[in-house]
């Protein structure tokens, strides 16, 4: 981790304790260049998650795809921001989805979803029941804990021994885990993956789209950086 | 009080493949044609235009141009006891929607079926006995023969502009090609798709086995071409974004640009939108139909009088529309009476994932038909007495795209997040090939369709019910690919590979998608009393009702349908231009 990763990273973690925004290296290559700046997420009101909610989403994030090791963090680029879009489309009041009831109890999990909830319903009663699950256990929310309790809190939600009142709590730990990769990887015109900061480090294109004469160029490593939906360099 | 709408002399029901193909084989024959959709009108430009397209979320994982089962899906249980489920969200398989159907977010493998697949019964009892066969398979005879559809694979293929190559001539086996595949009258209309890394790993290794690889058959054209009625189609630049996705480049096979083209320019056609047929209408007796119900865009409920009705909904759509609305008896799995809905049947999977540290694959280079191919294992290379199980897999090693939110393997035991995760996500993107066997899935009497005691749609009508389960039978044969598939796993050598097939306890999962290859329903036959239409996709019991699509499979191919859908296509319209349209009525006597 460079010092310029880890003081963004310190910063990050500041912001959730209301330390004041003033600016954040983007470490944005030069050739970069949007007809939009991406928002700063520190600077950024969610529409959808209520205030404890969006610091157990930054934690969670945080966790999940830490800025530490190779590779950007999900703060520095910008998937809280996404998945609080997604709860404001389409996705967060599952508007494609079949949402009749009745809904039987106890269905495998390998019929998908099962419960009356929204995404959104869900982020509301999983988030809570984390918090109230870290309120009984450690006496804080889960945003104050420390990064290992906050993994262990995250296992043992993922491993479903968080008990909410109407899905399972590895349910809930899925579509967490699913989203905050989807705003990772997503390309940046969703919210996240700022500056396409993802594509660059695995080495996807983005929405180049046209290879034709690499197509037989066998076993060599593809030379351009990635391009974004509303024409965004890298 | 539903309006009524002038008459029609044809009112085909979707927009997809079968329908664009009839389209133009009945305004051929001079007829009205009216096509009803109920999804909203899609075309290349403005639709897939560039850069839109690029896009994973919105399209590859939010599932845009797809069903939204908040207004259409099925219910879906293992067994005939339990209570059926919704299918809420899309996962295991993605009907289309809108003009084009499928046709336009399909991956583009378009084959032909062995010859012995459309006989599979008759071949298991000639050649191994009929007591290999499980009491509880339903497997049957289309009804149709190899040969006799030969015509209309060929005018199909041309039609849809395929890349590859043939393997076997007028019955001369030819290099390259599929050695075992059915004699063809006629080379691919183009050459094979330049080769990626990957198939050409996968070929040798493969030839050094003593095997005989060839380039999946691709609906992605690999030249600049123009089809049989003028469309054209330029050189597809394997863009990555293929399945799931409109092709942004004219070089995707779909009814856009092959079809929709030259048959909207037709006086004697025209077509509506966002205009969801809700039943078929029949006369007094129930043996005739008068026409269709629809709603229209503004909601209204619609009567559109026809005198021939043309199924071309998507082979689930088509069977739910003939049990809602009374065509042919519905089947029942206690007794084994009745036909509609009987030998529903899906597609027997599995496959292997390869790391290798040092090969740089780019498996963002990738079209939806990219791939390399044996067909050693095919249903009629296996001997069933031995091997214990009836079917066969092609085996092939694909690279169709790197998008990274779906396309992410890691080796096993990875973690799932955190910055282990991080590190197994740079280790691997771009360092993995893989090689999938895509297999037949027999019919068994509880495996079947029917409609839903418990949920409906918004407009009252029941949903359909899926009843269906893996079974040994498919499972055995999926075994056997995976011993294949590890051999040739090892034989390539990987630093590290994993493998992953059905298992005599799993069951059928509704989330990660499989294929979109749902068949059978309203299968096709020589008998009424054992299928729900003839020979010719014509319902037995309401004669001017055609009902196309791979519901008419009485079993699965090993193979992705839509070589065989097209060509049925064509082989209907031509029993309906020539022999149904000079004297209407049942094309075959019961
Ligand atoms: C992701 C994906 C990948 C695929 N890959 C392959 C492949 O590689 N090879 C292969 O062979 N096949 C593939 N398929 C399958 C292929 O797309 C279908 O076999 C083919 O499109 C079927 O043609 P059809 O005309 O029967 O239905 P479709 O092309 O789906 O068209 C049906 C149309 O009917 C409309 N409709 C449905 N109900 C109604 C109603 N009640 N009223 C009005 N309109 C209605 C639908 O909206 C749709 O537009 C794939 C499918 C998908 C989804
Ligand atoms: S891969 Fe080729 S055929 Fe497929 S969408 Fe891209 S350009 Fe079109």
């Amino acid at each position: 981790m460079s010092l310029k990763d880890a003081s963004r990273r310190r910063f990050m973690k500041g912001a959730l304790t209301g330390i004041p925004a003033v600016t954040i290296g983007s470490g944005v290559s030069l050739t970069a260049s949007a007809d939009e700046p991406p928002q700063q997420l520190t600077d950024y009101q969610p529409a959808f998650f209520e205030s404890a909610e969006w610091d157990f989403i930054i934690a969670a994030c945080d966790r999940l795809i830490p800025g530490t090791g190779p590779g950007p963090g999900a703060l520095e680029t910008n998937v809280p921001i996404f998945i609080d879009r997604q709860m404001e489309g389409g996705f967060g009041h599952a508007a494609d989805w079949y949402m009749k009831g009745p809904f039987p109890d106890d269905v495998p999990a390998l019929f998908g979803h099962q419960i009356p909830l929204t995404p959104r319903e869900m982020y509301r009663e999983g988030i809570a029941a984390v918090n109230d699950f870290c309120q009984n256990r450690h006496d804080v929310a889960f945003a104050a804990l420390d990064d290992a309790a906050r993994d262990q809190v995250l296992t043992q939600l993922q491993d479903g021994e968080i008990e909410m009142a109407s899905m399972r709590g590895s349910y809930f730990f899925d579509m967490l885990l699913q989203n905050t990769k989807e705003g990772y990887f997503a390309d940046p015109i969703h919210g996240g993956n700022k500056h396409m900061a993802s594509w660059k480090f695995i080495g996807f294109p983005g929405a180049r789209a046209s290879y034709r004469e690499w197509v037989d160029q066998h076993n060599v490593e593809y030379p351009l950086g990635p391009v974004s939906l509303n024409g965004e360099r890298g | 009080m539903a309006r009524t709408e002038s008459p029609v002399d044809v009112v085909l029901v979707g927009f997809g493949w079968t329908s664009a193909i009839m389209g133009m084989e009945l305004t051929d024959a001079g007829l009205n044609v009216l096509a009803l959709e109920r999804g909203e009108d899609r075309d290349t430009v403005p639709d897939f235009a560039y850069p839109k397209m690029a896009d994973e979320l919105t399209y590859g994982v939010r599932y845009k141009l797809m069903q939204r089962p908040a207004k259409s899906t099925l219910t879906v249980r293992h067994n005939v006891g339990d209570m059926a489920v919704p299918y809420r969200h899309l996962g295991s398989f993605l009907p289309g929607d809108g003009v084009g159907g499928a046709g336009t977010h399909w991956n583009g493998h378009t084959w032909r079926p062995q010859p012995q697949e459309l006989r599979l019964k008759s071949y298991v009892e000639e050649n191994f006995g009929a007591d290999i066969i499980p009491d509880e398979m339903t497997i049957q005879d289309f009804g149709v023969s190899y040969d006799e559809l030969e015509p209309f694979f060929d005018y199909f293929e041309k039609v849809a502009g395929i890349s590859g190559k043939a393997g076997n001539l007028n019955g001369e086996i030819q290099e390259g090609g599929n050695p075992f595949e059915g004699w063809r009258s006629d080379e691919y209309p183009m050459p094979p798709l330049a080769r990626t890394y990957n198939d050409t790993l996968f070929a040798d290794v493969a030839r050094s086995e003593g095997y005989h690889p060839f380039p999946l058959p691709a609906a992605n054209a690999s030249v600049a071409y123009t089809n049989p009625y003028g469309m054209q189609l330029g050189p597809c630049n394997f863009c990555g974004f293929c399945e799931r996705y409109g092709c942004l480049n004219y070089s995707k096979s779909s009814p856009q640009t092959c079809i929709l083209g030259a048959l909207k320019r037709r006086e004697n056609f025209s077509y509506r939108t966002q205009s969801e047929v809700l039943r078929v209408e029949l006369d007094s007796d129930g043996e005739r139909a008068i026409g269709v119900t629809y709603i229209d865009p503004e909601g209204n409920e619609v009567f559109q009088p026809a005198d021939l009705v043309i199924l071309g909904a998507y082979s689930l759509h088509n069977v739910h529309l003939m049990l809602v609305s009374g065509i042919g008896t519905p089947y029942n799995p206690e007794t084994g009476d009745g036909v509609v809905g009987k030998n529903y049947a899906y597609q027997m999977n599995g496959g292997s994932s390869l790391y290798f540290r040092d090969k740089e694959f780019n498996p963002f280079i990738g079209a939806g038909g990219n791939g390399e191919v044996i067909n050693d294992f095919g249903v009629e290379q296996i001997d069933f007495a031995q091997e214990g199980f009836i079917g066969g897999s092609y085996i092939n090693a694909a690279m169709t795209n790197g998008q990274p939110i779906r396309n992410m393997p890691l080796r096993a035991g990875a973690p799932s997040w955190g910055e282990g995760w991080k590190q197994a996500v740079q280790e691997t993107y771009g360092h993995v090939m893989s090689i999938g066997s895509h297999g037949s899935n027999m019919s068994y009497r509880d495996c079947y369709l029917d409609l839903d005691p418990n949920y409906t749609d918004d407009h009252g009508r029941p949903l359909m019910r899926m009843t269906f389960d893996w079974k040994a039978n498919d499972v055995r044969m999926t075994q056997f690919m995976k011993q294949k598939i590890d051999t040739l796993s090892k034989a390539l050598g990987p630093d590290d590979y994993r493998l992953s097939f059905k298992d005599f306890d799993t069951r059928y999962d509704v989330r990660p998608y499989q294929t979109t290859h749902n068949v059978g329903g309203a299968i096709m036959g020589t008998d009424p009393s054992s299928s729900a239409l003839n020979r010719y996709l014509q319902s037995w019991d309401v004669h001017n009702v055609f009902v196309m699509g791979a519901s008419a499979f009485p079993q699965n191919l090993q193979y992705n349908p839509t070589g065989l859908v097209g060509a049925l296509a064509y082989w209907s319209a031509k029993a309906i231009r020539e022999q149904y349209l000079p004297n209407p009525g049942p094309l075959v006597q019961a």
